[in-house]
């Protein structure tokens, strides 16, 4: 024990003596080179993370420059009308995702809305209310819920969730009907004999689908962001005798803003995407239709999942021009997520 | 004198230590006390007297009686209002409309209640404690239906023996449950999964081993890409396999290219969490590993990634979860056949979650209970997965169960014990080497070093 101590006292004055000495002669230490010599072991090692790297690399690139490829032929021959025209009918040269990208953002906005309190709240409730033990069952349970397959998610909303929910549409439209999105044609709510079927399939149900899905993506990176806040901002507040909620609306929340704004639009981005789900609840239609409560939607990509075999040639590369579009709205979205979270002041460790 | 001061002084300040430090230090302290010492002259305003009851740590966490009746009672009063009014002042109907009538009549008595005897900022408070709490209810209702729902569907299918073992290449839609299954699909989704695991997991790790260990532009550049492809919708990974393999290639539908398809799906999410995961490895890990000679290869192969390990294997486990419940890439790509079929190289394979959406797209009661079953059966892989992933995944880098730890210390007093063979065989060969003794004054490497 002695002697280890010994050791390092002898080995501290050693290096205080050198540093004396350049100060004594007046010049600064000359900087030691550094050279890397890579074994083979090592240069075997970087040549093959790299390439990997770089093969990674290649096959993403591929895909987003195969799609643009693709699509170049459609986009050429339809030009700007292509943003404009609602119908898909290719073979006569008159298509454009005016009303599939409308349909496949209301649906997405529609999820958002509902979405965004539920997974607020989850993750507030996780973070600051839970108790100890509830809280990793939570916490595993909203995962759970990300990793339920979107069939799954499809079939529930289809089959159950469809025929419970037309009495809230029906209510929506006769109490909210004169908001102009929340009104339904064809619809007579005050006749208890209409037919349920103006409410199915509607926008509105594929939105309440989707943002099950959506909810848990959002709520771990709220969760995640909310249980950074600084203890001591956290106890400011208590000590200041604020309740639980005076803490969460002055230290929690806006602090965790940055993540809110994030984990929300990272969960647009996947409902834009979603496919399956869609496809089992919509019926498709052509025309701009604002009304969520209305029967019949359509979304880019449950377009896609319906028409790649009934198309070919150009067909198929009009189809690949909407792919393009909804990827680079889809790509937008996360980036300016990504963007939200990691310029936040909560963001610089959290991974979203 | 002077400890009379110390100690009514400590008296206040290390009640929160514990009443084991209290009685040491009186024991030590009251030694020094002289026997006609008078009583003490200061005393300090608002310290309890020695025979002060011991403080009650207050339970803030648990509720109290003020807390709980409340509540209650605003929920029962809220059902009995609510099964009163329901259907004669509210256009509302079904399950749905009365919860969230009841819901609204809640939260208001509740509010009312609560105001009866708090503040403002306390109603505020119990209401939007209230609040959150029935988001997390919500969502968990919602899972659950959703489980809950699939397998009362599929039950009916699931019962019999012959849907876990036949395929339904000679069942029709009519025929009843006690013939055809689903092990095509099982089967199926087996090969695609082990295919696109043995596409991904060597060149998803090796993609975020490259993205942590190594600086360039290249690194970053690879990283934007890699984060800008997790925003690839599913259904376009399936166009672009269909595009460029069935059609420009010319090569069939079937299991490889659907493999395919769920790879290029699953790679870039696979890799931003286990590039996470490789991130929070401890940098003083490998600073060690360095300072002991190690090359970079070494270093990542026998300690960057053996503490990342359970990290590394959830990421993997989640991304494949993922991939197995996939329907849109699978459906552009792997073709639809009722019959079961090994080879992945030619004719059409189908997964679970495509043959469920089929079979419910028929619309036969038998086939849709089939269909159901089917997605009852994914939610069971699923499940299995997460769980899996879920114990193996439970700690950060770099923290051991306790088995690990027991070898880890197994494994370092072997290393010990060979290093201290050689030292001995090497003492026998030459003498100068002082023989090691861990107790004793001198470092083993003293020697050398003086001389």
């Amino acid at each position: 024990m002695a002697g280890v101590t010994m050791e390092a006292f002898g080995a501290g004055g050693a290096v205080e003596t050198t540093s004396v000495d350049h100060v004594a002669t007046g010049e600064p230490a000359p900087p030691r080179r550094l050279v890397v010599r890579k074994g083979r072991g090592d240069r075997i090692f970087f040549g093959g993370a790299s390439f990997s790297g770089a093969f990674v690399l290649a096959i993403m690139v591929a895909v987003g420059v195969f799609l643009a490829i693709q699509a170049s032929q459609a986009l050429k021959s339809s030009g700007f009308s292509f943003l404009t025209t609602s119908v898909w009918q290719p073979d006569r040269g008159e298509f454009g995702i005016a009303a599939i990208m409308l349909g496949t953002v209301l649906i997405a906005l529609v999820a958002v809305a509902i979405a965004l309190p539920i997974s607020m709240g989850t993750a507030l409730f996780i973070t600051e209310v839970a108790p100890k033990w509830l809280r990793s069952w939570l916490i595993a349970l909203v995962d759970l819920m990300a990793a339920v397959p979107s069939v799954v998610y499809g079939l529930w909303g289809a089959y159950l969730l469809q025929g419970k929910i037309v009495g809230l549409s029906r209510w929506i439209n006769a109490w909210f009907g004169w908001i102009p999105f929340l009104d339904v044609a064809r619809a007579d709510p005050n006749s208890p004999l209409s037919s349920e079927s103006v409410y199915t399939a509607s926008t509105f149900i594929a939105g309440v689908v989707v943002a099950m899905m959506v909810m848990p993506i959002q709520c771990v990176v709220m969760r995640e962001v909310f249980s950074q806040v600084p203890l001591g901002e956290r106890e400011g507040a208590y000590a200041l005798g604020s309740t639980r909620w005076g803490m969460i609306r002055v230290v929690a929340l806006p602090f965790g803003r940055g993540g809110i704004i994030g984990g929300t639009m990272l969960g647009l981005g996947r409902a834009l995407g979603e496919t399956i789900a869609v496809v089992m609840i919509i019926s498709p239609r052509f025309d701009l239709n604002f009304h969520v409560l209305e029967a019949g939607s359509n979304s880019v990509s449950s377009h896609i999942a319906l028409l790649t075999f009934e198309s070919s040639g150009f067909g198929l590369s009009a189809l690949m021009a909407a792919g393009l579009a909804l990827f680079a709205v889809t790509l937008v979205v996360n980036f300016t997520a990504s963007w939200f979270v990691a310029r936040s002041r909560s963001g610089a460790s959290s991974e979203a | 004198m002077t400890s009379t001061l110390t100690k009514s002084a400590d008296d206040g300040g290390s009640r929160s230590m514990g009443d084991a430090f209290d009685e040491a230090f009186e024991g030590e302290f009251g030694e020094l006390r002289f026997a006609d010492d008078p009583a003490p002259l200061t005393v300090l305003a608002g310290h309890p007297g020695p025979e002060a009851p011991p403080a009650v740590r207050r339970a803030v966490r648990k509720w109290s009686r003020n807390e709980l009746l409340p509540l209650l009672g605003s929920l029962v009063s809220a059902l009995s209002t609510t099964m009163l009014l329901f259907g004669r002042f509210t256009s509302m109907e079904g399950v749905i409309g009365f919860l969230a009538v009841f819901f609204l009549v809640f939260l208001l008595t509740y509010a009312v209640v609560v105001s009866l005897t708090e503040n403002r900022p306390a109603v505020y408070d119990r209401v939007m404690t209230v609040l959150m709490a029935s988001a997390a209810v919500v969502a968990l209702c919602a899972l659950f239906s959703v489980i809950v729902y699939v397998f009362i569907r599929g039950v009916k299918a699931l019962v019999h023996t012959n849907f876990y073992v036949d395929d339904l290449s000679s069942t029709g839609p009519l025929d009843p449950l006690t013939k055809g299954g689903i092990s095509h699909a099982i089967v199926g989704t087996l090969i695609m999964t082990l295919i696109s695991l043995v596409i991904t997991v060597p060149l998803g790790i090796a993609c975020s081993v490259y993205l942590n260990e190594t600086r360039s532009r290249l690194t970053s550049l690879v990283r934007t890409v890699v984060t800008a492809m997790t925003a690839l919708p599913s259904i376009l990974a399936g166009l672009f396999i269909f595009a460029t393999w069935v059609l420009i290639l010319g090569f069939e539908r079937s299991g490889l290219a659907a493999s395919i398809a769920i790879s290029i799906m699953t790679l870039p999410i696979m890799i931003r969490s286990a590039d996470v995961v490789l991130r929070l490895v401890p940098g003083n890990l490998r600073e060690a590993s360095a300072a002991l000679g190690a090359p970079q290869w070494r270093t990542v192969w026998h300690v960057v990634l053996p503490t990342a390990r359970s990290g590394l294997t959830t990421s993997v486990i989640l991304g494949i979860a993922r991939g197995v419940g996939e329907t849109a890439p699978v459906l552009l790509t792997a073709g639809f056949t009722s019959s079961m079929n090994l080879n992945p190289n030619e004719g059409p394979m189908v997964s679970l979650p495509l043959t469920a959406y089929m079979l419910v797209r028929s619309g036969q009661p038998e086939q849709m209970a089939r269909g159901f079953g089917t997605a009852a059966v994914l939610m069971v892989l699923v499940l299995i997965l997460f769980s899996i992933a879920r114990v193996l995944g439970g700690r950060p880098a770099g923290q051991l169960s306790k088995r690990q730890a027991r070898g880890t210390v197994a494994r370092s007093s072997r290393d010990l014990q060979r290093i201290e063979a050689r030292r001995l065989a090497a003492a026998s060969s030459d003498v100068t080497v002082a023989p090691i003794a861990l107790s004793a004054g001198a470092p083993p490497y003293s020697s050398k070093e003086s001389s």
